[in-house]
Order: C-alpha cells, then structure tokens, then sequence
C-alpha cells in the first residue's frame, strides 16, 4: 500500500513538474533573456534561439551549459546565480522551439590534424570567424543600427563555447550548416568529411591557445578614482571644468547631486557633480555597445566632508566586465586615462 | 491522499518560484510597447514606487545635434532624497553611481530598458550596512522592469 502510495506520488511529482516547467521557463525566459533574444527567440542582441536550424543542430546540453557558462567578453553573461531547476526550465523553454527529434551528440573526442585544419580554417573561416576565431565585431548589441549581417558570426575561440560545443555538434554544423544564416554546409562548398574532422580537431584547438582579446574583460582594483584636493570646494569645480576643456571633453553643467530632488536652496552644496561629454566618443561608444548610456554623459564628483574636499569618478573600467563587452576594453581604457587625467590636474 | 498531492504540488511551485532569480551585472527588459509608450510607462513605474525623477537626459537628440544618427534614446535618473542623503553620508563613493538610473531606448516597434543590478554595487561596497538598501533598490528595479515587460 505504502509502496503504491509513493508510486503515485512520484509519478505525479514528475508529471507535475514537467507541467509546472514551461511556465516557470517562460516567465524566467522572459526575465533572463528575452531582452537579448526577443520574446519568441527571434533574436536581436543574442542569437535567434528560435531558428529551425539552430534549433536542429543543438543539443538541450549545449544551451544549459551556454546558460551556465556564458560567452566571457561577447555580451553573453554567464548566469550562475540561477538554480539548476531554473537553467532546466529555461532549457525546456527554449528547446520547445525545436520541431525535429532532439539531438543528443557524443562527448567523444574527434580526431583529426589541427595543422591541416588551421590551413583550412584561414581558408574558409575567417572571412566570418575573424583570424583567431574571435567571432565577427559587433557581437550583435547594434540593436536598431545597421548591421552587416543578420547573424554575427560567433566567438568559436571561447570558453564558454569551446566547453558547451562538443566535437560532435561542431562537425554537424560544418557538415550541414545552417539555413537561414551565412554558415554553409562546406560538403557542399567541396570539403571532404575528413578535412571536417581537420578542421573541428583545429577549433578544439584553440583551448589549449592563450585566450584573445575578445574573450577578455577587464578587471578593476577599484570601481571609483578618488584624488584628495588641496583646493576648496570652489576652487576645485573650477579646476575640474577647466581640465575638462583641456582634455578635449566639452563641459556641459555643473550640478548638485541633488538637484532635481528638491529646491535648490535645498539641495547640498556640498556634492557637486560637474557633467561633460565628447559627443564623437560618445557615439563611438554607442555603436559599440548602446547599454553603456546609463553611465553618460561624463561627470566627475566633487564633494566636501570634514573640511576635505575629494574628486572621484566611476572607474570606466568596470563597465567592461559589466556589459561582459571585450570591444569596450580599448574604450574604457581610454576613458579611464582621460577620467584619470582630469580628476589629477584639478587637483595638482 | 488528494489533500496530500494538492500540497506537494502547491509546496514544489512555491519553492520554484521563490528562488533567487538575478541576471548577471545587469537588469534589462524588452516591452513590448513603442518607444514613447514605453516611456511613460516607465515615469509612471518609477514614481508609482514613491520615486522621484531627476532628470531625463536626451541623448539622440544630443547625437543629432552633431549630426550622429540614433534612434530614440533616454536615461531616466530617480531616486528617494532622504535615501540619497543617508547613504552618501557615510559613503560618499556611492555618489558617483547616484541618482539610480534606467536606459531606455527604441528597439523597432519594441524599447529595451536597461539598469545596473544593485547587486553591483554590493560587490563593490560589501559593507553589511549597505545591503539592505542595495536589496530594497533591486526589489523595486525589478518590479518597474517586470511592470514594463507585462504591459502591452
């Protein structure tokens, strides 16, 4: 009796749970990605998940390990604060999409000549993939911009998909490619199934290769630049203006931090935020990633407690990791130096 | 027997809906609303959460003025005066990631809405004392993006 009891009950836990799975995959799909991938996968900063093809060639295991994993420097975060039960919802979710069997690929090693592949790879490849298999700029966040190509190429010289692509699945997708984007099946460009394995034994490769730029953020020690004044408060604004000016910055108004929140007989003189902008930098920037708009314009702060006075600013560098953006890295350093420029010769 | 199974199913689909959801470093939403719709929905969510808003920086029109094309494109900055005054009393670093601020710009008939995740700054100001306030902020982001994401 006990034993047909907990029988019962295990087999309603599980129909209960596939029952519960897609809804709480939905509502977790549309919290976690529907702003890169479109409500119903048709794409847009992230891959079209919804692409019969891209469905048909993946396995459920490779997006639940893309979930966890991420793409590290191309836009793609690795979420590892959702549970496991969460990332399966999600993966169910998605794969729901799929209208072929599901496929499930070996794990097995693929054997063939990396140096033959490479040769093959620089070939055929790179035109999409970049030279050192970087994937194709832009890594989609162009969003209502033009862009050159519907699907951006993808990062194959990547952690994250370099451990959730298993041999298998990247020997699928040479051999069949996939309709609808710019990927070609390359037995119909010619190439025998054995420069295939070449050319999946070179892309297995590149773990073992030092990681590119595009797969790099950068790290900070700390998220502000913080310089003490010798100046009052007064003195220091003024300074910090000029500065701006003289680093090719156009300043635009000088603040309180409260302003807005309050009258302005109210508001604390005493933390004053002097905004500035370069609108050629600021449109470079856009271009490159259009989130990073909730850290413009420019500002740097100046405030004055116990008689200091301090100048700071946001450290650019931590939007790299942030956004998980590589192209940002040359931007934010740049930043970073002009910021660390100005902050130093309002405070000379 | 019944009563028994209502209750493991009810305990299972609060258990999974309880759990921590958090996407990393950012909060983004897409809404399905056009970009002006969308933004007075925004204003709306936002005050609605006893915010007030400081200021909405014009960005495609500052673009335009150089002649460098976007679409539309805002950042709404808002916050809670005595809030603001209390943290940046004792951390003065937080203020040049104050007032909170949301992005928010056209993406065809839809508009994206993007904010940093307090769960940011908790990284980068890991005292204690802060976390309730970086907790309450998260909760309210959370709703106004999840206000946007429903509203058709």
């Amino acid at each position: 009796m006990l034993l047909r009891c907990l029988g019962i009950i295990g087999l309603v836990w599980l129909g209960l749970g596939q029952a519960l799975a897609e809804p709480i995959g939905a509502q977790l799909y549309q919290r976690n990605c529907a702003a890169c991938h479109g409500a119903t996968g048709t794409g847009g900063i992230g891959v079209p998940l919804a692409l019969p093809s891209f469905q048909a060639s993946i396995s459920d295991d490779y997006v639940r390990q893309t979930i966890r994993l991420g793409r590290s420097g191309r836009v793609m975060p690795a979420f590892t604060q959702l549970q496991p039960n969460e990332v399966d919802a999600i993966v169910h979710f998605v794969r729901a999409w799929n209208k072929q069997p599901a496929i499930v690929y070996s794990s097995a090693p693929i054997k063939g000549d990396p140096v033959h592949g490479s040769q093959l790879f620089e070939h055929y490849c790179i035109a999409c993939h970049g030279a050192n298999a970087e994937g194709s700029k832009g890594t989609g966040v162009t969003f209502s911009r033009p862009r050159e190509l519907a699907i951006m190429a993808p990062a194959l010289h990547n952690p994250g998909f370099l451990a959730s692509a298993s041999d298998a699945m990247i020997k699928a997708t040479l051999m069949n490619g996939r309709e609808g984007t710019p990927m070609v099946s390359f037995l119909k460009r010619g190439l025998k199934e054995k420069d295939i394995n070449d050319l999946v034994s070179y892309v297995r490769s590149l773990e073992k290769q030092p990681l590119p730029a595009s797969a790099k953020v950068l790290q900070v020690e700390s998220p502000v630049i913080v310089r003490d004044s010798p100046y009052d408060l007064k003195t220091t604004v003024e300074n910090v203006k000029q500065a701006v000016s003289n680093n090719n910055f156009f300043y635009g108004r000088v603040q309180t931090l409260e302003y807005g929140f309050t009258a302005p007989e109210k508001e604390n003189p005493k933390q004053v935020i002097v905004y500035f902008c370069n609108i050629s930098l600021l449109n470079q920037v856009l271009a490159v990633d259009p989130r990073v708009g909730m850290f413009l314009p420019c500002r740097i702060t100046i405030f004055e407690q116990d008689g200091k006075v301090k100048v700071m600013s946001v450290n650019p560098k931590v939007l790299s990791a942030l956004f998980n953006n590589a192209e940002l890295n040359p931007l934010c350093d740049q930043m970073t130096q002009s910021y660390t420029a100005i902050i130093e010769e309002a405070t000379l | 027997m019944n009563k028994l199974i209502r209750y493991l199913g009810l305990a299972a689909l609060l258990l999974s809906l309880s759990l921590p959801v958090m996407a990393e470093g950012l909060l983004m939403a897409r809404t399905d609303n056009q970009f002006p719709e969308a933004m007075t929905l925004l204003q709306s969510a936002i005050s609605a959460r006893g915010y007030k808003i400081t200021r909405l920086q014009e960005v495609n029109e500052n673009l335009a003025k150089r002649d460098f094309k976007s679409d539309m494109y805002r950042v709404v900055y808002f916050g809670k005066l005595e809030e603001v005054r209390a943290v940046t009393a004792s951390y003065p670093e937080l203020i040049p990631f104050l007032p909170l601020n949301i992005t928010i710009f056209a993406e065809g008939d839809q508009a994206i809405l993007v904010a940093s995740h307090p769960k940011m700054l908790e990284q980068f100001f890991p005292d204690p004392k802060l976390k309730p306030i970086f907790d309450h902020w998260e909760t309210d982001i959370l709703a106004i993006l999840d206000e946007l994401r429903a509203a058709k």
